[in-house]
């Protein structure tokens, strides 16, 4: 007797901390995937997060609207106006700032941080107090930089050196002349302050004479209102617009806000699917467990407990587990998130940086999660367990799974499922952004649609496995048959798998049909050899064409000139190419009339042909910046890309209505076409200028494909995460299993199935469940894969599906690897197994 | 299968112990289960094994089948001797030359009964004799039933699948531990006639641990086992002659047979 209560007991043991395990793991998917996100996001925010601490009252220019003819600009915003801010009596400062793009290279000469972190400033007078100094003297001239700290610390700067920077295109070598501190968001997430005197920025920035905004600082006792009525009512109303410190901020939140929704609302998803997944394993364990002891439960009603007396018990055992299980998982779950980022830093996968954020609603969900969902799912099994008649539950031999019938599952899955098809197919009929929502909606309705049916499609799925398991003999067929006998344990098992693979190769898919159709758009309109652009997408000087066209062995450069203009009363935007060269660079196909630019014939894609209701030899009157008039023919309407549409027009007819010609790319054809050393010689033709980018066609679009790498890499990362649950709960539902046909397996070896034979029958199982969660989550995936690409692919016409085979296959190896590995131990277990404690009755 | 059983069937032995002792635990708790027992089943021939509770009997099956080890002595099937043999010699030779009938939890209740009948024949990896397989469900009156699934069959039904299965695989020997204890007085008829009968017909080995006189009445010998020891021997019994054999063994409690099957299990 104490023997067997002994092994009651640790029988018991096994299975509480399996339960604890289970729960544990849905934490911590949970509020890893919580923690994660908050973190990512938290960072991304911060990156453009700017301090107002020294603005009260912020003075901008007023936009001023294109009317008829005129195109819109910004009024100057002239150094009086700053002189007459800071002349209102409220006023105790006001300084004038300047910003733009700087880009400042290493001791290595490659550009620190990422083009768009790269920002310049003006440092006003002697002491400018919105930078304190911590080294080192204000700047003088063109000659003299201040940089931020932390870009100093980084790239080992220290006052006196020379470094290599630029601003538009030409190459400046400047001296630190002191080092300060700022609170800016940007340099905090990484990026780079480069401050120069105030002259010397407004030059650089190719604003002479002109402030981007004017800072004023109020006195004490002033209030931001009162301060602000009194600029109003000094400064010219036309030209300017007042914001006060406060609304800047709360703008600025906004904006923030609005930027990271679709992220946000990105991850809230992610959370939200990882919530369902630990949910359903929490159940599942739960109603086992339950199940298992259906004989102790009845047990207690014989001796006199209620049946509330019975659901209380699994109630307080299941909040204790759940507790218990909730600290641990929250632990391992923030474990979980800080180490998915490190890993991603070790992979080198471009995330930007900042603290790890464990918010409330992280701890709030993960007891959630927890305690009650494991109070739930005790609750449903306990009450059942409750209300078998003692006697039957005693007597019954042993407790055969009830098979609950499936219809009713099977009916509202398959609604599900219909209702998600039918919506993602309306939606990929759809335009753009319009079809994003219920393409979204359509993707949770069949993922939850294909979750309740999973049962039903394990039997057809696990039978086409048929043919490959008769291999393994009698292991195999038992396998097979044994992996569909409690369809709806193994679907709860597959489903883990299956919605991390579903994410991954969905992501996968879209992300390789858009590379690939950026890849042929560039190999199929573009002929130039390199394109040349500012790291920030700024436009370059015109001097920059100027030195590529006296470089060797070029044959062939055009720029990519924007300006705006007016016609019929819209501001349309002209592209100004080089008309004699352009023909070699690209090569659009043409749909009507001929390529042909020069003078005032121009060319025009189909969307603006459609538009104005052009064709070929049609003339339209053009209103210029300057506002000249000129009237233009369309000599052919081609077909456009991601990369470039529009109007294109001569620069030579261009240039001279242009006060500021802003290239916002140089084409270059070379003799030699493509390599290292022809590069080389047009990034020293250039002055080696970290600003500026020499791209060949695969770069352009490795660029391009940037966007996706980091989506990419976080659904990966919680993909690892989907895998560790997954692994678990396979892990789980085998052991449970072994443990439920112990007297299945010791028959099996009395009549001669050898260990191996049994563990391969555990292995086999394990196998084909897990790849039936991958099969799944595979077809799931390329769906979703193809129907957001359809989304997204409308609007480009070389968008092409392409099916990443060597990755899918990957992935479906990966979930060979967790079947395998879930059954080491259970395969082990079921092996051991002492025969004739199976084979005997209890 | 030697010559000389081939020559002679009735006199060879189809599996003996000798000297078996199966001793659990050491020093004060040390329980002796087997002591000394020496024991030959000859071939064609169907024998009880009796015994009151804790007499042994299951010990003896166990030792005797390959199911279990133990302390001293030696376990011959056939020609092979057991106590030399590793586990996976022992699952093989139990897969090919043994047979068996358990009380409960005979068949997989996801193969068909057909499936159930051929499994140790699949195990095994070897094709089934067709005409040995027709003749034993023809026999076990199963022809209409091969497809169905355990769950679909009677508890006589199921036990009946269980002999056809010891049976197809022509094994040397066949043992059953209360193979009719889960069942009512006809379907228990039927199984221990069926059992007979691959004696009689057959030529079958078949030895069973069983508690109840009028199953052991279907023996041609019966052997009754007292702590540990082999204490009597009847052949050619009567549920009469076994009940009153019984009566007068150490510990027997013949009245009371149901409390011996079920308590007595682990």
């Amino acid at each position: 007797m104490f023997r067997t209560a002994l092994r009651n007991v640790s029988a018991h043991k096994a299975r509480l901390l399996m339960t604890v395990l289970a729960v544990m793991l849905g934490v911590a998917f949970v509020s890893g995937t919580l923690v994660f996100t908050n973190s990512l996001s938290g960072a991304l925010q911060n990156q453009s997060a700017k301090g107002f601490d020294h603005v009260d009252v912020a003075v901008t220019a007023q936009w001023k609207e294109a009317e008829g003819d005129r195109v819109g600009e910004y009024p100057e915003l002239t150094r009086e106006l700053v002189d007459e801010s800071a002349a209102v009596p409220g006023a105790a400062r006001a300084i004038g700032t300047v910003q733009g793009f700087t880009a400042i290279a290493g001791k290595d000469g490659k550009l620190i941080g990422d083009g768009f972190q790269s920002q310049g400033g003006n440092y006003w007078g002697d002491k400018d107090p919105r930078y304190p100094l911590t080294d080192g003297r204000a700047p003088k001239g063109e000659g003299e930089i201040l940089i931020d700290s932390e870009t100093a610390k980084r790239a080992g700067y220290k006052v006196g050196d020379t470094v290599r920077m630029s601003v538009d295109g030409p190459v400046l070598e400047p001296v630190i002349t002191g080092v300060f501190t700022t609170d800016d968001g940007n340099v905090a997430a990484g990026g780079s302050l480069t401050l120069f005197d105030t002259a010397s920025a407004q030059k650089l920035f190719g604003k002479p004479g002109t402030f981007d905004e004017i800072a004023v600082k109020a006195k004490a006792g002033v209030s931001d209102t009162e301060l602000r009525a009194q600029l109003e009512k000094a400064l010219p109303s036309d030209v300017v617009e007042t914001t006060t410190g406060t609304e800047l901020a709360d703008d600025q939140a906004e904006a923030i806000a609005a930027s990271m929704s679709g992220l946000k609302q990105g991850l809230l998803v992610f959370a939200g699917i990882s919530l369902f997944v630990g949910t359903f394993i929490i159940a599942n364990t739960f109603t086992m467990l339950v199940a298992q002891r259906t004989k102790e439960l009845a047990l207690m009603r014989a001796v006199g407990a209620s049946r509330r007396q019975v659901t209380r018990s699994v109630l307080i055992e299941a909040f204790v587990v759940g507790a218990v299980a909730a600290v641990a998982g929250l632990v391992a779950g923030v474990g979980i998130g800080a180490g998915l980022r490190s890993l991603m830093g070790a992979l080198d996968a471009p995330m930007p940086d900042g603290p790890l954020v464990i918010s409330s609603g992280t701890v709030g969900s993960a007891f959630a999660v927890g305690i009650l969902v494991t109070m739930l799912a005790a609750w449903l099994p306990g009450r059942r367990a409750a209300k078998i008649p003692p006697v039957a539950a005693m007597s019954a031999l042993h407790a055969q799974a009830t098979t609950k019938s499936l219809v009713l599952r099977n009916t509202l899955g398959a609604l599900f499922s219909a209702a998600g098809v039918a919506v993602v197919l309306a939606a990929t009929t759809m335009d753009g952004s319009d079809g994003q929502a219920p393409m979204g909606l359509g993707a949770v309705l069949l993922i939850i649609g294909v979750f309740i049916l999973t049962p039903l499609l394990s039997r057809p799925l696990i039978a086409a496995a048929g043919p490959v398991l008769r291999v393994f003999g009698v292991s195999g067929k038992l396998a097979r048959q044994n992996s569909v006998r409690n369809p709806r344990r193994t679907a709860a098992t597959a489903s883990a798998l299956m919605i991390g693979l579903t994410l991954i190769t969905g992501m996968t898919v879209m992300a390789g049909s858009l590379q690939k159709s950026i890849d042929k758009m560039a190999a199929s309109a573009i002929k130039a050899d390199y394109m040349v652009s500012m790291a920030n997408g700024h436009p370059l000087s015109p001097d920059v064409e100027k030195k590529l066209k006296g470089a060797g062995d070029v044959t062939a450069t055009s720029p990519m000139r924007n300006a705006d203009a007016r016609i019929d009363g819209e501001t349309e935007y002209l592209t100004g190419v080089n008309g004699a060269t352009f023909g070699d660079l690209t090569d659009f196909p043409v749909v009507q009339g001929s390529f042909e630019i020069g003078g005032t014939r121009v060319v025009v894609d189909e969307d603006v042909a459609k538009s104005y209701g052009w064709k070929a030899g049609s003339a339209f009157t053009v209103a210029y910046g300057d506002g000249e008039k000129q009237k233009l023919t369309v000599s052919g309407v081609y077909e456009a890309n991601e990369l470039m549409r529009g109007i294109m027009i001569d620069t030579a007819t261009l240039d001279p209505h242009e006060s500021e010609p802003a290239d916002m790319m140089v084409m270059v054809k070379t003799a030699d076409g493509t390599s290292d050393a022809v590069k080389d010689s047009l990034e020293k033709a250039l002055g080696s200028n970290p600003a500026i980018r020499v791209q060949d066609k695969q770069d352009l679009s490795n660029e391009v494909a940037k966007m996706f790498t980091l989506i990419l890499n976080m659904v990966y990362g919680l993909l690892a995460m989907a895998v560790i649950v997954a692994v678990i709960g396979v892990i789980n539902t085998l052991a449970m299993s072994v443990f439920e046909r112990s007297q299945e397996i010791g028959m099996l070896r009395a009549i001669g199935l050898d260990r191996k034979g049994v563990k391969r029958m555990v292995r086999l199982e394990s196998l084909v469940i897990s790849l039936f969660g991958g099969v799944l989550g595979l077809g799931l995936g390329v769906f979703f894969g193809w129907a957001a690409g359809e989304l997204v692919g409308a609007r480009m016409a070389t968008y092409e599906l392409v099916l990443p085979w060597q990755r899918m296959g990957i992935f479906l190896l990966l979930a060979a690897v967790v079947g395998v590995l879930a059954a080491l131990w259970p395969a082990r277990r079921a092996a051991r197994l002492n025969m004739l404690q199976a084979i005997k009755a209890e | 299968m030697t010559t000389a059983s081939l020559a002679d069937r009735t006199t060879a032995v189809a599996a003996r112990a000798t000297e078996l002792s199966k001793i659990y635990g050491q020093g004060e708790t040390q329980v002796v289960a087997l002591d000394r027992v020496s024991i030959a089943f000859q071939q064609a021939e169907l024998t009880a094994i009796m015994g009151p509770s804790g007499s042994g009997k299951s010990t003896l099956m166990h030792c005797v089948a390959g199911l279990d080890s133990f302390s001293s002595g030696s376990v011959r099937i056939g020609e092979t001797e057991l106590g030399s043999l590793k586990d996976k010699q022992l699952t093989r030779l139990r897969r090919d030359k043994i047979g068996f009938i358990f009380q409960a939890f005979n068949l997989l209740p996801t193969l068909s009964a057909l499936e159930n009948i051929t499994l140790p024949m699949d195990i095994a990896g070897r094709k089934p004799d067709k005409q040995w397989l027709d003749t034993v469900i023809r026999m076990v009156g199963l022809s209409d039933r091969l497809s169905h699934r355990p769950s679909q069959l009677s508890g006589g039904q199921q036990q009946r699948v269980a002999v056809a299965r010891a049976l197809a695989s022509r094994p040397d020997i066949i043992f059953g531990d209360e193979p009719t204890g889960n069942l009512d007085s006809r379907s228990g008829a039927e199984v221990l006639g069926f059992l007979r009968n691959s004696v009689r017909e057959l030529g079958q080995t078949v030895v069973m641990v069983t508690h109840d006189p009028v199953a052991a009445a279907y023996a041609d010998r019966v052997v009754f086992l007292a702590d540990g020891r082999i204490v009597d021997e009847v052949y050619g019994p009567t549920a009469d002659l076994v009940l009153d054999r019984m009566r007068n063994l150490p510990g027997g409690n013949p009245q009371t047979p149901e409390f011996d099957a079920k308590g007595r299990t682990s």
